[in-house]
């Protein structure tokens, strides 16, 4: 199969951010993947298959990430990315106002 | 912000007695208390809501590293302490390592933007191995201090 690079970008929309059991999800998520991927703030990119990367973003709700793809299983997994977001977005790591 | 700013020096425990998850985090939120950084009528609070949140996932990162934490109208500002368990402790972390390194970290409630800074320094410092590995080595409060002083990225 074919190599190729998949990206799109998030906007985090809920109260917490990217605090530490999104990143823990990300990181999960990614981890299943073949594939490299990386999410990025205009100034730095990191290694999303790495909690610990992740939660060095430090990103607050209204950031704008770039999620980069790259490998044979690409596009499973920017949906797979995209579903976390979607997750995130809805609400589900915050509930309770837990972190 | 630095881990020097939010970590209470006097909380520092650099030599855990606790053996599971629940007594380290009891053991670091009396330090804390010990420390007056909060009520000690907030103590046992404290501790329920750190456990309370352990059961949504553990905060065991993986590498020999914890971050515990939670939010509690206890404290006034966002505070932490750093704990040290020589022989480390099973904490159902990520990558089912036991723990020797703990950062716990305490947030006012609705300051997400606070914990999330501090979130973000802890993690620069833990992804160091150099500072982690010096920090397993320490045996006291003071050596400690000095290595948040040092690696604070």
């Amino acid at each position: 199969m074919e190599s190729s690079t998949l990206r799109n970008c998030f906007v985090l929309t809920n109260h917490q951010g990217l605090h530490m059991r999104p990143c823990g999800a990300i990181a999960a998520t990614a981890a299943r993947f073949q594939s490299s991927v990386t999410v990025s703030l205009p100034d730095r990119q990191v290694n999303a298959k790495s909690i610990l990367d992740l939660m060095t973003l430090g990103a607050p709700k209204g950031t704008e990430l770039t999620v980069e793809v790259d490998g044979p299983d690409a596009k499973d997994a920017l949906d797979a990315m995209a579903g976390v977001f979607d997750r995130l977005a809805k609400g589900d790591f915050d509930e309770k106002d837990e972190t | 912000m630095r881990m020097s700013d939010f970590v209470v020096r006097d909380a520092i425990i650099p030599d855990l007695a606790a053996v599971n998850k629940e007594g380290v985090i009891r053991e670091m939120a009396a330090s804390l208390r010990a420390a007056d950084c909060f009520r000690e009528a907030d103590q046992e609070d404290v501790v329920r809501a750190i456990l309370k949140r352990e059961l949504l996932g553990s905060t065991g990162i993986g590498r020999g590293v914890a971050i515990p934490h939670t939010k509690h109208n206890g404290v006034e500002r966002l505070i932490g302490t750093v704990a040290v368990s020589p022989n480390g402790v099973s904490f159902e972390s990520l990558d089912g390592e036991p723990v020797q390194v703990f950062v716990l970290l305490i947030s006012p409630q609705d300051r997400p933007g606070d914990h999330l800074r501090a979130l973000e320094n802890v993690s620069r410092c833990l992804r160091d191995d150099n500072f982690v590995k010096a920090l397993r080595g320490a045996t006291t409060r003071d050596q400690i201090w000095s290595l948040l002083e040092k690696y604070d990225h």
